[in-house]
């Protein structure tokens, strides 16, 4: 962000001089948050990164004013939560901002991708961009976990148990890595010590990703709806004023949506099991991830027979590998994406064909959101099976091979040309 | 073309709204659903009736406490049922705690203060099993919010005791209730009518009884409730003056903009 070589602003406070001259740091907040020019047509959508980015400044606050009070140890984590809910000052409020706070990051970050997708932001130039976003998403979904675990309720415990035992399905190395994670031989308090350990010190590292990925961003400058660079001065606005009060009304409205959350029903998205203690000698009749890992609990909950030799008997790829395979093929594949897609023109809006298949994309995942959420069998399974299998022809095939077919739509040559049509 | 987007995102908000749902409320998808009855405490402005909470810890006290704990709570909490200082410490004398060690190195015996724990009944979950034919009392602390269907599915299941349907195979010390997953539950049905003397004057039907103590517990899941909805109201409205301000500012400064 800070460039040596950036012609310096005069200012005419003499101390913000005497700062600037020796750490440009007014200067730099002047380059890409008052004159950075962003495209005119950029709609609400692009307000969502900011808001995500405010999301995890309010996990950090409310997460370490929780971290005073919490005790990560298996025989007190679950009572040392409920000493917040009932007797610390306003420790009900931290801890139902935070519980729902962790939703809503991730609401506003599923837009965000879902942004991105549609308007092709991974293309190139911003590749980078793309993929350093993709590394985010993969912490928030490790913190997360993590920060579910730490009540040590049944959920908890079990959830914990669930996704670790995951890592026993890879051949040869798979049961001593699930000791490695566990820190023993079954989901104990070595188990908490390291989750709350990690989940303290991931937002800090998701941070400083961040910081990275709007580095990248303010080098390609933002995408806009038509997909259209920017052609000359008549196409950007400058951030401030347009983009600060356009992005702070936008702000607001989320932040009273997820209030009105907090306040009013902090516990819709929560399981009852997650109210009893972790008791490992009893399982909950229905274990399930929060609602927004459902998806791809569903994708590794669709494999549902072991690939062998036929007549031998010898399997070659269990069932449980080839879920657990594909659940993280299914994000690692959005790293490759800007090479996937090999159409030349950015935005959906130009391509008949590929909006619907993003819609189906969409409506795939909510129906492996459904059918995750659901006890693994009968509807349900197969529901989440063609979903699983329409994502991965979505990314697989129709992306790469419809632009040979696709007919496009002519793009405007300039963003100001769109705009004036309309 | 553009509110295709918009579109697609409420799509989606829908879905999942619609997925969350199920995943919240299906735990006890094997007895049938508790019937949703209307409680003072429910929706925006809901309240808690602090005389139907004093009743339910009547209940609690004289009925479920000889088997249920409630570990969570101090005695020092019940002045949110409206008793003064002085009621919540002669309650808390009613009860000897154990206490120590002392000076000489041995435990002792003292009453009880409003600051200690709600004494439970059982010394330890072996103690409670071997008095309870091998069944586990649940505590009682965070019991509303730790099942699903909460005030609801308690109601339900301490009027829903009947006799076995023809057929149904009951085990050796079970007894058969219409709403428990499964149908079999350790616990007899624990209130009849008249079983307590209300205060108040209140009739002590089993459905009165079930009513008061599931509010009483409700509380005790979530004794911040009131402040809770209290306070959203001032920030739902903080928040909707400055969202309305933003948008007029918004609306001022793009107004020179094409």
């Amino acid at each position: 962000m800070a460039h040596g070589s950036a012609p310096k602003t005069e200012f005419k406070n003499p101390v913000v001089r005497w700062i600037d001259a020796r750490l440009p740091i007014f200067t730099m907040m002047i380059k890409e948050y008052g004159v950075f020019p962003m495209p005119k047509n950029a709609n609400y959508l692009w307000s969502f990164g900011g808001i995500a980015m405010t999301m995890l400044g309010i996990m950090i606050l409310t997460g370490i004013i929780l971290a005073m009070s919490y005790t990560p140890s298996t025989p007190d984590a679950f009572n040392s939560v409920e000493r917040i809910m009932r007797d610390v000052n306003y420790g009900w409020l931290m801890r139902y901002v935070h519980m729902n706070g962790a939703s809503f990051f991730f609401i506003a970050v599923y837009i965000h991708i879902c942004r991105g997708m549609f308007f092709g932001s991974y293309k190139q130039p911003r590749e980078l961009l793309w993929i350093i976003g993709v590394v985010i998403f993969l912490l928030m979904m490790a913190t997360a976990f993590m920060g579910y675990s730490l009540p040590w309720s049944q959920m908890s415990g079990w959830g914990v148990t669930v996704i670790t035992s995951l890592f026993s399905a890879f051949p040869l190395v798979g049961d001593g890595l699930v000791t490695w994670l566990w820190g023993g031989f079954s989901v104990d308090n070595p188990t908490l010590n390291r989750f709350f350990a990690l989940h303290f010190l991931l937002p800090f590292v998701i941070a400083g990703v961040v910081f990275i990925h709007v580095w990248a961003l303010h080098m390609t400058g933002s995408n806009n709806p038509t997909g259209v660079e920017p052609k000359s001065t008549k196409d950007t606005l400058p951030f401030n004023p347009y983009f600060t009060s356009k992005d702070s009304f936008a702000l607001v409205v989320f932040l009273t949506l997820f209030m009105a959350v907090v306040f009013f029903a902090p516990l819709s998205l929560v399981h009852a099991d997650h109210f009893k203690p972790f008791d490992p000698m009893v399982t909950p009749p229905h274990i399930v991830p929060e609602w927004y890992f459902l998806p791809f609990y569903a994708i590794l909950r669709a494999f549902t027979f072991d690939i062998g030799i036929p007549f031998t008997g010898i399997v070659v790829l269990p069932a449980k590998l080839q879920g657990v395979i594909a659940m993280f093929g299914s994000i690692v594949i959005w790293f490759f994406l800007p090479w996937l897609d090999r159409s030349p023109v950015k935005s959906a809006r130009f391509r008949p064909i590929y909006k619907w298949c993003l819609a189906a994309l969409l409506v795939s995942f909510c129906a492996l959101g459904y059918a995750g959420s659901q006890p693994a069998e009968g509807l349900p399974v197969i529901i989440g099976q063609i979903a699983t299998l329409y994502y991965f022809v979505h990314f697989l095939v129709i992306v790469p091979f419809l632009p040979r077919f696709e007919k496009t739509l002519p793009v405007p040559a300039t963003i100001s040309e769109d705009v004036k049509r309309k | 073309m553009t509110s295709f987007v918009p579109k697609l995102l409420a799509t989606a908000a829908l879905a999942l709204t619609l997925t969350g749902a199920p995943a919240t409320a299906n735990a006890a998808s094997e007895g049938p659903k508790p019937p949703a009855r209307h409680w003072p405490h429910q929706g925006m402005f809901g309240t808690f009736d602090k005389s139907a909470l004093q009743r339910g810890f009547q209940v609690y006290k004289e009925v479920c406490a000889s088997c249920h704990s409630m570990n969570l709570l101090s005695y020092r909490h019940l002045e949110a049922l409206g008793y003064t200082p002085g009621q919540v410490k002669a309650i808390a004398a009613e009860y000897m705690i154990t206490d120590g060690p002392g000076d000489d190195g041995m435990m002792f015996e003292r009453a009880g203060r409003p600051a200690d724990r709600f004494k439970a009944p059982f010394a330890n979950d072996q103690a409670a099993r071997a008095a309870n034919g091998g069944a586990l009392p649940p505590d009682f602390s965070l019991i509303v919010k730790a099942r699903a269907g909460g005030e609801d599915y308690l109601h339900a299941l301490l009027t829903g005791y009947e006799a076995p349907p023809a057929g149904f195979e009951m085990n050796e010390g079970m007894h058969y209730n219409k709403y428990f997953p499964g149908h079999q539950i350790a616990m007899a049905a624990p209130l009849i009518d008249g079983q307590v003397a209300y205060a108040d004057g209140t009739e002590a039907s089993v459905d009165q009884m079930a009513s008061d103590v599931s509010q009483f517990l409700a509380w005790a899941s979530e004794p911040h409730l009131e402040e809770r909805k209290q306070m959203g109201f001032k920030v739902l409205l903080f928040m909707a003056v400055f969202a309305g301000l933003l948008f007029a500012l918004k609306r001022k400064v793009w107004a020179g903009a094409h």
